[in-house]
C-alpha cells in the first residue's frame, strides 16, 4: 500500500503552502494580478495574494499562500544516498581518535599550472565554505597545503614524507582538457611510487568533474561544485577511519 | 566617567599597558623588516600602474629584477632611482619594461650618487603621498556638501557579484534603499595572491576582484549616489592579505573610506606568514592613517571558529592589541573601526543578556572608536524566519550599546548570496528596531551586581590574565600556540615569508619616511 501525502497547514489534507517572490514591476493592482496568476500557473488554487510591497521604482515582493492539489507517494521517492555518513566535526575527531590513534595528515595542491586555489582553500582553509570550517579546524586532522602550481613529482615527494593518508587536488583550469590530463598524470605517480595498499587516499576537486569518473581517472573519489569541507572530512573519516 | 559598567578605571589601564607591552616587540620586529608588497606600494605610490601582457603587474615585473640583482633588504627606492639617474630609462614604466626583459642592471649607489636617488624617489613617491592627501581634502568636502549618513549606526551593506558592472548598479540600489557604507566583498582566494590583479574585473569567485580600477569605477558610482541622495556614500574595501600595502596604497588614491585591515587575520584564518603579515600591516595601516580612512578589524572571525562565550575575552584582547597598533601606526580614535559580532548559540541560555553585556564592554572600554558590529553567521541555520528574529535581537544590541557601524545581517545567510528582497527586509528590520528604540539605550543601565555588568567585568579579567599570558611569552609565541581562533600559527611558517627581509643597514624607503613624518 502506497503512502500518500501533501501539505498540511492546520488540518489534514488541506495542501496549504505559502510562498513569497519579487516581481520586476512596480507594485500596482496589476502587478498584484500577476502575483496571483503566477501562483496559480504553480498549482495554487486558490491563491491568496496575503502581502504586496514595492522594493523601490521597479519591483514588487509578494508573499501568497494557497492550496495544493499535488499528492506525493512516499514510495514512490528515489533518492540518492551518499554512501556514507555525514558527521560532525567532533564526530570526524573522534573516530579519527578511535581508530588511527595518531592525526590523519591530508596534503592538499593545486597541481599543473592552475593557480585557482580557490577550490583547494575552501577545503582546507580554517575559514571554510558555505558556513563550514575548513579541515584545518579539526584537531585530528593534519593538514599540510602545499598551495598552486604544485608539480606532481613534488606532491608524490611530499606525500612520502609526511606519510600523508590523503591527497587533495583541487583543479580549476579545464583548457584542452588539463584538469583530466593532470588527475591522470598524478594518479599514475602515486601508483608507482607506493605499493597499492600504502598509497594515501587520493581525492580530485573541481566544478567541471565528472563525480561518477574516479574509477576512470585512476582516483578514489571526485567532488563537483559545492561541495563543502564537512562532506570530504566525512568521506575521509569513512574510508580511513571506521 | 564610568559608564554603565562600572568598569574599575585601573583594570582598564593595565589592560591598556599589557597590550602595549605585548604589541611593542612586533612593531619593533615590523620597523627592522621590510616585504616584497612594502616596496611595491612604495612604487606604486610613485605612480607606476599597469601590467604586462600576461596580466603580471608592472611592480611587480620592476621589483623581481631589482631583487634578483640586489636582494630585497636596501628597498626598491635606490637601485630603481639610481638607475633612472644612470639614464637607464626616462621613466619607471619603462624601466620596468626594459628591466623584465633583462636589459638593465640595478646597483646599490654610495655617496652622492645613493644621495641623488634619495632626493629623487622621495620627490616621486611625495607627489602620490600628496594625491592621498588631495583625496582625503575632496572626500571632507564631500561629506560637507551631501551631509554625512543620517544618524549611528551607520548602515553596511555588502555588494558580491564577481563583476564589477553587476555590483555597481547593486550598489547604487542598497545606497538608495538606505545603505550609508558599500562593502564590495573580493574573490576568495585574492588574500593568497601574491599581485593586485589589473584593469576591470567581470569574473570573481563569491566576490569581485579588488584592482585600481574596480576602485575607481565603484567610488565614481558611489559619489553619483551621493549627489543624487544628499548624503556621502562610503565605500569599503579589503585591505588584507599578501597585498596589504598595496592595496592601502590603492585605496588611499582612489578614496575608499574604509578599508577592513586585522592586524591578525591573515595569519589567523589564511595561514599567511606572522612576520610578514605584522610589516604589511603596520606600512598599510600609516597609510591609511594619512589619507583619513577608516579601518574595520576583523575580532568577528575569532567567534566564527571558536566558541562565542569561551572566546569572549579573546575578541576583547585582539581588540586592545588593534588599538595598540593602529595608535601606533597614526590612526585616531575615529579611524579604528574594532569589530566584534553576535555569534552566541541561541540555544545558550541568556544568550541576550550575554551579546549585551560583551557589546557593552566594547563599547565602554573603547568610547571614542566607531565599533563595528557584525551580524550572526554561525548560528544561521537555513531557517530564514529563525534568522530573521536572530538578526532582529542583533539589531537591538546594536541600538542598545551605541555601535557605530552595523553591518546588516541576512536572513538568508547560509543559504544564497542575498536577492534584493532579502536585503529590502533586512532593511526593514534595522529601521524597524533603530525607528522603535534606537534611544533605548538612555534608560538601559545594567544592575551593577546583574548578570550583565558581572559578565563584562568576568571577560576583562580573563582578557587581563590572556594579556599577562601573552607578554610573558611573546605575541609571535601566543600566535603559535593557537591563542586565537583555536589556529596555531609559528612564526616561521605560512605563506608569504619569502618575500620578507631584514632592513640592511642602507635601507632607505620615502613612503614609510613620508608617512612616519606625516604623523
Amino acid at each position: 500500500m502506497s503512502t500518500l501525502v501533501r501539505p498540511y497547514g492546520d488540518t489534514t489534507g488541506d495542501g496549504m503552502v505559502q510562498i513569497s517572490f519579487t516581481l520586476p514591476v512596480p507594485h500596482s493592482k496589476r502587478a498584484e494580478g500577476a502575483a496571483q496568476q503566477l501562483a496559480a500557473k504553480m498549482g495554487l488554487d486558490p491563491a491568496l495574494v496575503v502581502h504586496a510591497k514595492a522594493m523601490g521604482p521597479d519591483f514588487t515582493f509578494f508573499v501568497v499562500y494557497g492550496r495544493v492539489h499535488h499528492l506525493v507517494d512516499l514510495d514512490a521517492v528515489e533518492v540518492v544516498e551518499r554512501d556514507y555518513p555525514l558527521l560532525t566535526p567532533k564526530e570526524v575527531n573522534a573516530a579519527i581518535k578511535a581508530s588511527l590513534r595518531r592525526r590523519l595528515v591530508v596534503i592538499g595542491a593545486c597541481i599543473g599550472t592552475d593557480a585557482h586555489t580557490v577550490g583547494i582553500d575552501a577545503i582546507l582553509n580554517i575559514k571554510g565554505f558555505a558556513g563550514e570550517k575548513g579541515l584545518e579546524y579539526y584537531r585530528e586532522i593534519k593538514v599540510v597545503n602545499l598551495g598552486a602550481q604544485v608539480s606532481v613529482p613534488q606532491l608524490v615527494d611530499r606525500a612520502v614524507t609526511e606519510q600523508a593518508d590523503a591527497v587533495l587536488v583541487s583543479q580549476v583550469v579545464t583548457q584542452r582538457d588539463a584538469h583530466l590530463l593532470n588527475t591522470r598524470e598524478m594518479a599514475a605517480a602515486f601508483g608507482e611510487a607506493f605499493p597499492a595498499e600504502k598509497r594515501p587516499l587520493l581525492v580530485v576537486g573541481g566544478p567541471r568533474f565528472d563525480e561518477a569518473m574516479a574509477a576512470e581517472l585512476g582516483v578514489d573519489r571526485i567532488f563537483g561544485r559545492g561541495t563543502t569541507p564537512g562532506e570530504v572530512a566525512s568521506f575521509l573519516a569513512h574510508r580511513l577511519a571506521s | 566617567m564610568r559608564g554603565k559598567l562600572d568598569l574599575d578605571p585601573v583594570t582598564v589601564r593595565k589592560a591598556r599597558s599589557l597590550a602595549r607591552k605585548a604589541g611593542r616587540p612586533i612593531v619593533k620586529l615590523a620597523q627592522q623588516h621590510t616585504t616584497v608588497s612594502v616596496e611595491r606600494a612604495t612604487l606604486r605610490l610613485a605612480g607606476l600602474g599597469g601590467a604586462d601582457a600576461e596580466g603580471t603587474p608592472w611592480v611587480n615585473r620592476l621589483l623581481d629584477a631589482v631583487r634578483a640583482d640586489v636582494g630585497l633588504e636596501h628597498g626598491v627606492a635606490l637601485p630603481v632611482w639610481d638607475a633612472l639617474a644612470r639614464g637607464e630609462a626616462e621613466d619607471l614604466l619603462t624601466l620596468a619594461q626594459k628591466a623584465s626583459a633583462g636589459s638593465v642592471r640595478f646597483e646599490i649607489p654610495e655617496g652622492t650618487r645613493a644621495k641623488r636617488a634619495r632626493t629623487a624617489s622621495r620627490r616621486q613617491v611625495g607627489a602620490g603621498v600628496r594625491q592621498v592627501d588631495r583625496r582625503r581634502t575632496e572626500r571632507d568636502r564631500l561629506i560637507k556638501r551631501h551631509g554625512d549618513a543620517p544618524r549611528q549606526p551607520w548602515i553596511y551593506l555588502i555588494v558580491a557579484t564577481g563583476d564589477i558592472y553587476e555590483d555597481i548598479p547593486q550598489a547604487q540600489q542598497a545606497a538608495r534603499e538606505g545603505a550609508d557604507v558599500i562593502a564590495v566583498i573580493r574573490s576568495t582566494g585574492q588574500s593568497l595572491l601574491d599581485f593586485v590583479p589589473e584593469g576591470a574585473t567581470r569574473e570573481g569567485f563569491a566576490g569581485t576582484y579588488a584592482t585600481q580600477e574596480n576602485f575607481r569605477l565603484m567610488r565614481a558610482a558611489l559619489d553619483e549616489s551621493s549627489r543624487e541622495l544628499g548624503r556621502y556614500v562610503r565605500l569599503t574595501n579589503y585591505a588584507s592579505g599578501l597585498c596589504m600595502p598595496e592595496i592601502a596604497a590603492l585605496a588611499g588614491l582612489e578614496r575608499l573610506d574604509m578599508m577592513l585591515n586585522d592586524s591578525m587575520y591573515g595569519i589567523l584564518f589564511r595561514d599567511i606568514n606572522p612576520v610578514r603579515t605584522f610589516v604589511d600591516q603596520r606600512f598599510s595601516r600609516q597609510v591609511h592613517a594619512r589619507a583619513g580612512i577608516i579601518i574595520n578589524t576583523g575580532e568577528d572571525n575569532y567567534l566564527t571558529t571558536a566558541d562565542a562565550v569561551e572566546a569572549a575575552h579573546t575578541v576583547t584582547t585582539s581588540q586592545l592589541l588593534n588599538e595598540y597598533f593602529a595608535k601606533e601606526a597614526g590612526l585616531e580614535d575615529w579611524q579604528r573601526g574594532l569589530g566584534h559580532a553576535f555569534e552566541i548559540d541561541p540555544a545558550v541560555p541568556e544568550s541576550f543578556r550575554l551579546e549585551l553585556a560583551h557589546a557593552l564592554l566594547a563599547r565602554e572600554l573603547f568610547p571614542d572608536a566607531p565599533l563595528k558590529w557584525m551580524p550572526p553567521t554561525r548560528h544561521m541555520t537555513g531557517d530564514v524566519f529563525r534568522g530573521y528574529l536572530l538578526d532582529g535581537f542583533f539589531n537591538l544590541v546594536g541600538a542598545m550599546t551605541g555601535q557605530g557601524i552595523l553591518l546588516v545581517g541576512m536572513m538568508t545567510e547560509a543559504v544564497v548570496t542575498p536577492w534584493l528582497s532579502d536585503r529590502d527586509l533586512a532593511l526593514q528590520n534595522v529601521r524597524y528596531v533603530l525607528d522603535a528604540a534606537g534611544g533605548l539605550h538612555e534608560d538601559f543601565h545594567p544592575a551593577p551586581e546583574g548578570l550583565i555588568a558581572t559578565r563584562a567585568r568576568q571577560v576583562l579579567g580573563e582578557t587581563i590574565e590572556l594579556l599577562e599570558r601573552i607578554t610573558d611569552e611573546g605575541l609571535l609565541d601566543a600566535i603559535a600556540d593557537g591563542t586565537f581562533g583555536l589556529m596555531r600559527r609559528p612564526a616561521d611558517g605560512g605563506k608569504g615569508l619569502d618575500g620578507v627581509a631584514r632592513k640592511a643597514h642602507d635601507y632607505y624607503n620615502p613612503a614609510s619616511d613620508l608617512l612616519e613624518e606625516g604623523r
